[in-house]
């Protein structure tokens, strides 16, 4: 089972919010995803009053666990103002913390992250951050109190699938006892399943759901991927070979002539 | 028989129209001074049912195809068929490909034949999607014109807060007040939308152009006259304060992208509407203690609003004349 800062969970996918055609889609693909997480990004409108009340609350009934996040954020600043009104909006510890450093491939400012990560630790948040593959700004995370780390595989919304292999398997080696969430580049079902194979803990994902054709059955498909994957990471795969390894033996075999 | 539409915007005067045509007496109450002034003034006001297809449901389409037929026959010479260009840069092929996948009736133009229909875009794009069956109008020339033919056809106004009329001398009221309605009707949320106006002579359109963009696409509408309406954010809140720097900053950015003479633009007039909405995005004709209510326009007034205002006319007439000609049965949706 999933343990997310003491929180235990059955469902390794994780989603977002964002971009569905109506809310009634993505209440939809929430219950057939079977997620238990769902990621809502607060923008400076929707807070105060009873401004986006409606929203949140649909997203509130369906029974799940809120993962406020700071998408949009783009230093340390405004990603903590942003968590701290995620907290009074939400009535929870729990913040992705998301400080953006390029628009054009929306990559992670680590340096303002990390320090960001700090505050708001020090601050008895509960901190997931969107970081990449980099294994030094990982070990100042938990340095300074994440206990999840969420690296990316490739940029946000490019559905373009794992691009480093080798990186988020040295990251898996590197941090075997901390969760770790692949966030942003999943694309397609297979994707999921390749990272849960390398044994990561579990997936977050939105625009692959979001922007499908038909986002319940994708919400599905990914929640049968992830789960596929981490099967067989548990069960344990074969390593690949370059020569064929016939699967019934030879020698001792009937001849019949 | 007297009946009462409350609200004057868009789903309200198209429905005061089908009832005219049915032969009932029509009065109109608004709370503001004058016609349209509330999310209806902040529309697109384009007929794009294919377009909006990329993520609304199937109805929209099926509802929303006689849209422009219905203005044309309702207002002539206010609807322009000049079709719907969509394109995107190179790096957001993905974008149009699968706005494509999404949407039928259209079909792919490169940079000479979008040259063709937009000269001004001349050189910009290399791929885009010709939808060349849709049309728009100016919403606020619309309503001020169902306005004064209702007027001229006997319907009486009651406009701003005094002087409103007593309700129950009504057969039936028939609710169109939009966002107001949220407070009142279960299942009902609001969708900030922020729009703004530009104003340049270095640019002709001749039909609205969508910009596909991974985070912010817009549309901007030409309004003749050197004036451009650039739309609009979809934002998960009932709040109607000012448009806020950052979706001003990305809309500017946005039109930019799509001609650098917007640059030199005016901004004369930013605007901020809320959308009214059930959580399937789709409107619907609601029972009322007294009448009906239209409710949900959410962001296809004019698209949708003659097709509602023809089922709720339909099920008035059905109730108050039920001994009248036959009628082919509206849906609820």
């Amino acid at each position: 089972m999933l343990s997310l800062y003491e929180t235990k969970l059955s469902s390794r996918l994780l989603l977002g919010s964002a971009r569905y055609p109506s809310p009634a889609v993505l209440a939809e693909s929430v219950r057939r995803s079977g997620t238990e997480v769902v990621t809502v990004s607060l923008r400076r409108e929707m807070a105060g009053g009873k401004a986006g009340g409606a929203f949140f609350e649909m997203i509130r009934s369906l029974g799940v666990r809120i993962l406020p996040n700071t998408a949009g954020c783009h230093t340390v600043a405004e990603a903590v103002l942003t968590a701290r009104m995620a907290r009074e909006v939400f009535r929870t510890n729990w913040i992705k913390l998301e400080v953006i450093g390029r628009h054009d491939n929306l990559q992670p400012d680590v340096f303002e992250l990390v320090e960001a990560a700090r505050t708001l630790c020090e601050e008895g948040f509960a901190v997931f951050p969107y970081t990449t593959d980099d294994l030094v700004v990982a070990e100042r995370l938990l340095d300074v109190g994440c206990e999840v780390l969420m690296p990316w595989c490739a940029p946000i919304g490019s559905a373009s699938g794992p691009r480093s292999l080798s990186a988020l398997t040295a990251m898996r080696a590197a941090f075997p006892g901390i969760p770790l969430i692949v966030d942003a580049g999943i694309g397609r079902p297979s994707h999921a399943t390749t990272v849960m194979e390398l044994g990561y803990d579990a997936v977050l994902l939105n625009t692959a759901v979001a922007g499908a054709g038909d986002p319940p059955a994708m919400a599905e498909a990914f929640s049968r991927a992830t789960m596929a994957g981490r099967q067989a990471f548990e069960a344990g795969m074969l390593e690949p070979r370059d020569v064929a390894v016939a699967s019934t033996p030879i020698i001792g075999k009937g001849v019949f002539a | 028989m007297r009946l009462l539409v409350k609200g004057a915007g868009v789903a309200g005067l198209t429905a005061a129209l089908e009832l005219v045509r049915r032969g009932f007496a029509v009065e109109v109450a608004e709370k503001r001074s004058a016609v349209g002034l509330g999310a209806s003034h902040y529309a697109g006001g384009m007929l794009a049912p294919y377009c909006e297809r990329e993520v609304a449901e199937e109805a929209v389409l099926t509802l929303g195809i006689h849209a422009a037929s219905w203005w044309e026959e309702a207002l002539p010479g206010e609807v322009v068929r000049n079709g719907t260009l969509v394109v995107a840069s190179g790096r957001d092929l993905p974008e149009l490909n699968r706005f494509a996948a999404r949407t039928r009736g259209y079909r792919r133009v490169n940079a000479e034949e979008i040259e063709a229909l937009e000269p001004d875009l001349a050189g910009r794009f290399q791929h885009g999607l010709f939808f060349a069956e849709e049309a728009h109008l100016d919403p606020r020339r619309a309503l001020n014109g169902l306005h004064e033919m209702l007027a001229a056809r006997g319907v009486t106004f009651h406009l701003g807060s005094g002087g409103q009329p007593e309700e129950g001398l009504f057969s039936a009221v028939l609710d169109c007040t939009g966002p107001t309605a949220i407070a009142t009707l279960p299942g009902l949320r609001g969708v900030r939308g922020e729009m703004l106006y530009l104003e340049t002579p270095d640019i002709c359109l001749s039909r609205p152009v969508r910009l596909l963009h991974p985070r912010h696409p817009i549309y901007i509408v030409p309004r003749g006259d050197g004036r451009f309406m650039i739309g609009a954010t979809m934002i998960e809140t009932e709040d109607e304060g000012p448009i806020s720097a950052r979706s001003l900053m990305e809309l500017l950015n946005t039109a930019y992208a799509v001609h650098p003479a917007f640059g030199e633009a005016r901004v004369v007039e930013t605007g901020t509407g809320v959308r009214p909405a059930f959580a399937d995005n789709l409107p619907c004709v609601v029972e009322r203690p007294d009448g009906l209510a239209i409710a949900g326009m959410y962001r296809h007034g004019f698209l949708l609003a003659p097709a509602m205002a023809g089922q709720a006319a339909a099920l008035l007439e059905q109730r108050l004349r039920p001994a009248g000609k036959e009628f082919n049965r509206a849906t609820t949706g």
